[in-house]
């Protein structure tokens, strides 16, 4: 065996082998991410500890040894039900009407739940970017909906009075009044003025229509707002606040970096002023001092007061919000704009804010989360959103049991959960999709 | 250029400013709207609150309907506002409500200080303790020590404070803002014992896990006369309010209930008379139907009927009549002679 | 000035003064001061006129009235025969002490569950991913409810205890109770001896600053200053003739059931409701540094940390003096407001009885009327609070922002 046949000439390449046990699959996963030193290995133990003691008794309290039927306390009472009685979801289930629905009567249930239906059918299209139509959608929600719902919740037939439409005749009146002046003392055409009369004759009488609409008795009967509560509350002031506050967010953002000096300080003090006072106090301003500020025999729904504080208080938020926007948008836009000949409404209705707005969504979903968290404040001006209104059923004698508050909390914590969690997923999912235009 | 202009919008936004016109008075106000609105509290056992359909029950509940009967003849027209303590006064006063009825206690400060009138007494209350009874605990003497839950900016957390002090009694207190949180603490353990308004404790007992293991002590330490308060200055819609709570009381006393009003109009007594609207014209006196208290029997009842259904001893609450039983039945409740 | 005036005076006759656009600036500021005069003027006069017709009183004399209701946490002397404004200052010390420890407290909890977001560790880092998605997407009222009633059930009744530190802490549901340092006389030098420690470790940080640029050579200037701090205070106390004891709580266990329990005022104690707003606000602050400490570090580029290890520093150098002074510039900022959202939503302290600016205030508003007084000085306070804060960013942005060459 001296001969050449030992060479050994390779004509096909090694084939490639697995890679050892221990770097690949599961255990090479464990020990490369769990066990890669003994430091590690120690956290590691330290870690499944305290998630294992954290999420043990949850799931024993909430799924284990909770209850999902029955009539009343006794089905969740410990002397009643055994030794160990763990989430009492039979209450929960006895109250979810309520917690949807707050005190609303049953039989005008339905008017709730096309508002509901409503707001799911436009907001979802919306949100969804391949779906077309969107201008016409946006209108939909921002501008229809609200005025459908309003009048679906609260039943219509408002009586506008003297002010709303003294509102109506001076906001006209102020259009052509600036018209004229444009037109007979500064000289103009009256195509130089129409933009102008437009918007201000144009804003009076879309208001003026919603008026004549909100005060037509469609024969709903009235719910007042002291009935409302639930789910349906939370929803209304955290979507309340966020779309009033994004025009007002707007026009703050654009003063805030206005060239004019008073516009400029006057922004900055509003925005200043709102972000730097707690919400609660705003909630007690509008519940407590804003009746003051209206002349005699002038007052407010509740409800409405409460929208007003919030919706400025997430105002200043959102115009820093808006502010980050304009602020993304390269110089070169604005001169392209004004090279073009745009005066200073065109130029960012056309040009800057489309661009602007669209960089800022996940801003605004994350103001928006926000305020959805905050409108549980609402309860410590006796008002029933969804915590209020589980707090309140607390005091329900056929459902007291020792697990009771537990149970609504965890309901609670759930819920608002779900919606927070998902519209921070969604915003992130946004942000991932706006930043690949950037991306070099 | 500014110089035209400006007169001009000066001129338009006075224009709306200046025409504030003068309120008319609550009377008219409330005959225009077509109800009366009524200030009730957010839900407390006995005095104001709301079933699960939304229905408002209780004595205060009752004198807003009865007010409502009397104005308009129909006890249903009328709407609640539930109001926290705080906002309470504000309600009233901004025209947010036409009568507050939430079991508010009349002291000096409030009647001469706040703009409001009190309308008279419909529930004699006094403050009182709660504790469990396994503290062996039988006087509020004995509460040296004792931690105290209570609720903010009520007359309670003053007379609390001044009763320790007099009785040099140490004590912790706990003031929450809303009365469902001071259940919560009280039944979690946080407090010895929970000082509201006697009639108050009774009913959050209702509230707790177990009721049967808390007992009320029976030192009242302070005067709360309870009753429903109006605006300063509107005499006419003050005398309605007066006169419908003393038509309830005035009935009780001659006899009157909602099943016998119709017999009774026939009666002979001339009190009987007067009150019912047969006799006089009491009623267009102040501005409403003359038979305004039989409206207010007819479909509310008298005082004794809706103390027995909402707080007396055949309830939940089971409070006696006591020191609210009739004058002549040694209790306080006296109410003015229609004549 | 008319425009025709403008025109004879020589200007180019087409360029009306409605197109020149500081003009329009002008007016269109004029129009809007007017506005706001005018909705100022409106909002008092109704106030006043409000304010006659419903005969409430006015004016800041309430101030100095007995306010005839005591706190259940003060740090300064108060009692039922305080004034009105000396409990408003009593919350207003409540406000500070909560927003204070809890400023701590969320920083060393983000810090570490921020750092924990970035671990090798798989589970340590989704536990850490968990905490953030679960505490951050829940209410904090919520939270603070959870905290004070749901927990609350779960320690024991006040005439139990749990003590744990040696028997020296003692946990119920009336409280964390610990002993209480008493100050004798002369223990105002221990303070002194801790300010000049702090003093010397400035100075000897400067020092050895400027001898390590001079010459090269380290100096362990953490060590020092550490054991100054800790050596002075003690040592003015052992020369002072140890002017401080400690106060032990007293728990009784005979007597009148009500008087059983812990002792009140006797040791140190901090109230369940302070508890609940701290651990509440502290948690749930945290998760909103936690992702902000995270972005920080992860803004700071890989190749910064590969090019101090080619100059050779170690791994502790890198992160110290590269990796973290740059991370801090992204951080501090977000930092500063998450501190300001604490302080402000230390506010829902009125949901669950703390005695902090805004809840004895609110009973102080019940009590009086004065509405309009007391939320004014809330909102002026909470705006100081919050304008010292941006002028402290403002101030650190100018001092950290890049100095480019």
């Amino acid at each position: 065996m001296t001969n050449s046949e030992v060479f050994h000439i390779r004509t096909e390449e090694a084939p490639s082998l697995a890679a050892p046990a221990s770097t690949s699959g599961a255990i090479g996963w464990m020990r490369q991410n769990l066990f890669s030193s003994v430091g590690n290995t120690i956290l590691t133990i330290i870690g499944i500890l305290i998630a294992y003691s954290l999420f043990a008794p949850l799931i024993q309290f909430a799924l284990i040894d909770a209850v999902w039927t029955g009539e009343n306390r006794d089905a969740c009472l410990p002397q009643e039900a055994g030794e160990h009685v763990g989430a009492c979801w039979a209450y929960v289930k006895a109250y979810l009407p309520q917690f949807i629905y707050g005190r609303y009567p049953t039989e005008e249930i339905w008017r709730v739940n096309i508002v509901y239906f409503l707001f799911a059918a436009l907001l979802i299209p919306l949100a969804i970017p391949k779906v077309p139509f969107k201008a016409i959608n946006a209108i939909l929600f921002l501008g229809v909906f609200p005025f459908v719902s309003l009048v679906l919740l609260t039943g219509g037939d408002f009586d506008i009075g003297f002010w709303g439409w003294g509102f109506v005749v001076v906001l006209a009146l102020i259009g052509v009044v600036i018209a004229a002046v444009q037109m007979f003392a500064g000289g103009q055409d009256f195509a130089g003025v129409k933009p102008v009369l437009l918007a201000f004759v144009g804003t009076a009488v879309v208001i003026g229509a919603i008026f004549t609409l909100a005060s037509i008795d469609f024969g709903l009967p009235v719910v007042e707002t002291a009935v409302w509560g639930g789910l349906l509350m939370t929803l209304v002031i955290a979507v309340t606040g966020i779309v009033a506050s994004l025009p007002l967010g707007i026009v703050l953002a654009l003063g805030r970096r206005s060239q004019m000096p008073i516009v400029r300080l006057l922004s900055v003090i509003f925005i200043e002023f709102w972000r730097g006072v707690p919400l609660i106090t705003v909630l007690f301003m509008s519940s407590v001092v804003l009746p003051l500020f209206l002349p005699e025999g002038v007052t407010f729904d509740k409800l409405l007061r409460v929208l007003i504080g919030v919706t400025l208080f997430s105002a200043a938020y959102m115009a820093e919000v808006v502010r980050g926007g304009l602020q993304a948008i390269p110089k070169g836009q604005y001169e392209g704009a004004m090279a073009l000949g745009l005066r200073f409404w065109p130029m960012m209705y056309l040009i800057i804010l489309p661009q602007a707005l669209k960089l800022v969504i996940p801003g605004i979903v994350n103001t928006f989360i926000g305020l959805f968290k905050d409108t549980t404040l609402v309860l410590i001006v006796g008002m029933f959103d969804l915590l209020g209104q589980i707090q309140s059923s607390f005091s329900d004698p056929t459902w007291s049991t020792p697990t009771q508050g537990h149970t609504g909390y965890l309901f609670a914590a759930i819920v608002y959960w779900c919606f927070c969690f998902g519209m921070s997923r969604y915003s992130i999912f946004i942000e991932n999709k706006l930043n690949t235009g950037h991306k070099r | 250029m500014s110089k035209k202009i400006l007169p001009l919008v000066l001129g338009a936004a006075l224009g709306v400013v200046a025409t504030t016109a003068a309120g008319a008075t609550t009377l008219e106000d409330v005959k225009a709207k077509g109800f009366i609105q009524c200030g009730v509290s957010q839900g407390l056992p006995g005095f104001s609150n709301p079933d699960s359909q939304g229905n408002w029950t209780g004595l205060d509940v009752d004198y807003c309907r009865a007010m409502a009967a009397a104005v308009f003849g129909d006890a249903s027209a009328v709407k609640f506002t539930p109001l926290s303590a705080k906002e309470r006064f504000t309600a009233l006063q901004s025209g947010e409500v036409d009568v507050l009825s939430r079991n508010t206690t009349w002291t000096m400060s409030r009647d001469t200080q706040l703009g409001l009138n009190f309308a008279g007494v419909n529930y004699y209350d006094g403050q009182g303790f709660m504790v469990r009874k396994d503290l062996g605990v039988t006087s509020a003497l004995e509460l040296s020590g004792a931690s105290v839950c209570t609720n903010t900016g009520t007359t309670t957390e003053l007379n609390v404070a001044d009763y320790f002090r007099a009785n040099n009694m140490p004590y912790e207190i706990v003031a929450f803002e809303k009365a469902d949180e001071v259940v919560g603490a009280y039944d979690a353990g946080r407090c010895d014992v929970y000082t509201t308004d006697a009639s108050g404790l009774y009913a959050q007992r209702l509230k707790l896990a177990n009721p049967g293991d808390h007992m009320v002590l029976p030192e009242i330490i302070s005067k709360e006369p309870l009753g429903p308060v109006v605006r300063q200055g509107d005499d006419e819609w003050f005398n309605i309010a007066k006169w419908t709570l003393n038509a309830m009381i005035n009935a009780e006393e001659l006899g009157v209930t909602s099943e016998n009003v119709d017999e009774m109009k026939s009666s002979d007594n001339p009190s009987v008379k007067r009150l019912l609207g047969v006799e006089g014209s009491f009623g267009e006196a102040i501005g409403i139907p003359n038979d305004w208290a039989y409206n207010i029997i007819k479909s509310v009842g008298n005082y004794s009927e809706s103390f027995d259904a909402n707080v007396g001893p055949d309830t939940p609450l089971g409070i006696s009549r006591g020191v609210n039983a009739l004058w002549n039945k040694g209790g306080f409740m006296y109410a003015p002679p229609v004549r | 000035m008319s425009v025709m005036e403008q025109d004879s005076a020589g200007a180019p006759a087409r360029a009306s003064l409605a197109n020149d656009p500081v003009v329009r600036g002008y007016f269109f500021q004029f129009i809007l001061v007017l506005g706001v005069v005018i909705l100022g003027w409106f909002i008092v006069t109704n106030t006043l006129a409000n304010l006659e017709r419903q005969n409430i009183a006015s004016g800041w004399g309430f101030l100095g009235n007995t306010a005839g209701f005591a706190t259940s946490q003060s740090l300064v002397e108060s009692s039922e025969t305080s004034t009105y404004g000396w409990l408003l200052y009593v919350g207003f010390l409540n406000t500070l002490l909560v927003a204070a420890v809890g400023v701590i407290l969320a920083t060393i909890i983000g810090f570490i569950v921020g750092i924990a977001r970035l671990s090798n560790n798989w589970v340590i880092s989704k536990i850490a991913y968990c905490y953030v998605e679960l505490v951050r997407n829940i209410p904090l009222l919520l939270q603070i409810f959870f905290w004070y009633f749901a927990v609350l059930r779960a320690v024991p009744g006040k005439r139990e205890k749990w003590s744990f530190l040696f028997n020296s802490f003692h946990l119920n549901i009336a409280g964390l109770r610990g002993p209480k340092p008493i100050w004798g006389p002369g223990a105002e030098w221990i303070g002194i001896a801790f300010l000049v420690a702090i003093a010397l470790c400035f100075f000897i940080a400067r020092w050895a600053r400027k001898r390590q640029e001079a010459t090269g050579q380290q100096f362990p200037t953490f060590w020092t200053s550490f054991g100054l701090i800790i050596a002075l205070p003690v040592l003015a106390y052992l020369v002072a003739g140890m002017p401080m004891h400690l106060e032990y709580p007293n728990f009784v266990e005979t007597g009148p059931i009500l008087l059983q329990g812990f002792e009140l005022n006797v040791g140190f104690n901090l109230i369940p409701e302070f508890l609940a707003l701290l651990l509440a606000l502290s948690i749930y602050t945290a998760s909103f540094i936690a992702e902000i400490v995270r972005a920080g570090i992860q803004a700071v580029s890989h190749g910064q940390t590969e090019a101090s290890h080619a100059l050779g520093l170690r791994n502790g150098h890198t992160l110290r003096l590269v990796v973290i002074p740059q991370a801090m510039r992204v951080i501090i900022p977000p930092l500063t407001s998450q501190y300001l959202n604490l302080t402000k939503n230390s506010s829902l302290a009125v949901a669950i009885a703390y005695p902090d600016l805004v809840s004895i205030g609110g009973t102080e508003l019940n009590q009086t009327g004065q509405a309009i007084e007391i939320i004014a000085i809330w909102l002026a306070i909470y705006l100081s609070l919050s304008l010292i804060t941006s002028a402290f960013m403002n101030w650190y942005n100018q001092r950290m922002a890049l100095v480019e060459r």
